[in-house]
């Protein structure tokens, strides 16, 4: 399902902007701190009040387990409930009991091994792929993923964007914000770059990773051992 | 579902026993005059008996409810105003409308919308839970503090000293009458509240997620705000203060369920239930001669688990 933004705000943090997204595709959200990548992707879930729409092949948002998945960057996990149980949560309200379900989004996400632990006994990275299993487990038209990777060590960071790539293949639209620009280069197919609030440059990684927008936007350059300060 | 049979089963020894509590002088009632022992047993027992069952009900539910609302384990009924506002209505219909049974339970409930009415204006439509928490909190505070000028401004000793023991809350000594006034509020709001259960699950993933997945969370926000505090108001007006079931009950149950706090209603109800009636069958073991009130008592339990709480949280 296509998803589309028209004249969407959110003042201060967000400058109107218009967009379509089409499924299929993994698009990375980057810019730096107060870019304003979370009120976008919060906006694009339908939370939040203010100007403008968001549609699923031309009819409004309705928000449901099957439409969207939207997964905050927080870890935070009110009650200490087991992984599993709280996997099943993202079937939505009152869903019947999936295992089958719960079990292959839990091993997705690479925590099959702790399904049977509480959340509060996991570390901060198990809690997030805890929680990302919990954004998959309904298989959603549409992921929002605010920084999905944070806390991750290297080897599941590359598991997790392979695991998007393979959410966008079978068809879904991903959406997800994250720091890490070589990632971004490497594992989506458009990156919207976003300054201040307002989206500055839109396309191929490549076309968005130019040397001007990384000084002006990020000010860094690449330098002969990594990024370097512009 | 066990848990939820295994907690009505112990309801059935604890209703009896606080329905036949000192069978000698009920038999020697009975052998001397049996219409007078039918009287007491319908009059003074039943009500008592069912008053526990009923408003302890509401208290653990009314607990669990609000804690899984606002994500906070030491959350309870109390934080949000209706108990107090209930206590200022009733002090006020007790003063100014002859302290009439209806009067008072009328002003209870009507205190305790009162209280909502002004947590919905302060808060506004989309308030976000700890705004919520906050002006509960102010409506607390200026509650209690009109409950304390209308306790200085009493018009005799005698209302002075009814109204604090009322406001010390007991069960002892009320109507079928009473009975047939809070029943049907608390069931009406208490069905309403279990009926929320799938709801509250999803809040645990958050507000923003629940709302994602289909939650409508303002909507879920008011109908629990809305339901406890008519089962407060309803409670309280009958009762008088009873304090920390509600606090207590949900935090014995929620590792029963796997804490989830959806899961948590139904058992907190029962064990609501039958902590109360337990409360009251033991105030009626007399200490220097008097019967123990029955907040008091509830308090002396409730308050240092409380603490138990505070010191393992921090």
């Amino acid at each position: 399902m296509t998803l589309t933004a028209t004249a969407l705000a959110r003042p201060p943090m967000l400058a109107p902007l218009s967009l379509t997204l089409a499924p299929g595709q993994v698009t990375g959200l980057i810019g730096p701190n107060g870019a304003g990548k979370t009120t976008l992707l919060r906006a694009l879930a339908g939370l939040g009040t203010g100007p403008g729409s968001i549609t699923l092949d031309g009819a409004p948002l309705r928000q449901s387990a099957r439409s969207l998945a939207w997964l905050p960057a927080d870890r935070d996990i009110a009650w200490p409930m087991r992984a599993d149980a709280l996997v099943q949560l993202g079937l939505g309200p009152g869903a019947a009991a999936d295992p089958a379900a719960v079990a292959a989004a839990l091993a997705a996400a690479d925590a099959q091994d702790f399904a049977a632990r509480r959340v509060d006994t996991l570390s901060t990275g198990e809690r997030a792929r805890v929680l990302l299993a919990r954004a998959l487990v309904a298989r959603p038209a549409w992921l929002l993923l605010d920084e999905p990777v944070a806390n991750l060590d290297p080897w599941h960071r590359l598991h997790i964007m392979a695991l998007l790539r393979a959410e966008a293949a079978r068809g879904a639209g991903v959406v997800v914000a994250l720091h890490d620009l070589d990632l971004a280069r490497a594992s989506c197919d458009r990156l919207l770059l976003l300054h201040q609030g307002r989206l500055v440059a839109d396309g191929a990684p490549d076309a968005v990773l130019t040397p001007d927008n990384l000084a002006a936007v990020f000010r860094i350059r690449a330098g002969p051992a990594g990024w370097a300060p512009a | 579902m066990r848990l939820n049979l295994a907690l009505a089963l112990l309801l059935v020894p604890l209703a009896a026993l606080s329905l036949f509590w000192d069978p000698e002088t009920l038999r020697a009632v009975a052998a001397r005059d049996p219409a007078l022992a039918q009287t007491l047993l319908l009059e003074l027992r039943l009500p008592r008996t069912g008053l526990a069952l009923v408003i302890g009900a509401s208290l653990g539910l009314g607990g669990a409810a609000m804690q899984g609302l606002l994500r906070n384990a030491l959350a309870s009924p109390d934080v949000l105003g209706p108990s107090t506002g209930a206590s200022l209505g009733a002090v006020i219909a007790g003063y100014f409308l002859g302290g009439g049974v209806l009067a008072v339970a009328a002003g209870g409930m009507a205190g305790a919308l009162l209280a909502l009415g002004l947590l919905l204006a302060l808060a506004g439509p989309a308030a976000r839970t700890a705004t919520l928490v906050l002006a509960g909190v102010a409506i607390s505070a200026l509650g209690g503090a009109l409950v304390n000028l209308g306790l200085s401004l009493a018009p005799s000793p005698y209302a002075l000293y009814d109204v604090m023991f009322w406001l010390l809350g007991s069960l002892a000594d009320r109507s079928l009458g009473q009975l047939a006034l809070a029943a049907p509020i608390i069931a009406i709001a208490g069905g309403v509240l279990l009926a929320q259960a799938a709801a509250l699950d999803s809040l645990a993933l958050g507000e923003d997620v629940a709302e994602t997945l289909g939650v409508s969370v303002a909507r879920l926000r008011w109908t629990i705000v809305v339901a406890t505090g008519v089962m407060t108001g309803a409670g309280v007006a009958v009762a008088g203060s009873i304090g920390f079931i509600g606090l207590v009950v949900p935090h014995l149950v929620r590792p029963l369920v796997g804490n989830r706090p959806g899961a948590a209603l139904w058992p907190s109800a029962l064990a609501g239930a039958a902590l109360l009636t337990a409360a009251d069958i033991a105030v009626r073991l007399p200490v220097n001669g008097q019967e123990l009130k029955l907040g008091v008592l509830t308090a002396l339990i409730g308050a240092p688990f409380f603490l138990w709480l505070v010191v393992r949280a921090r």
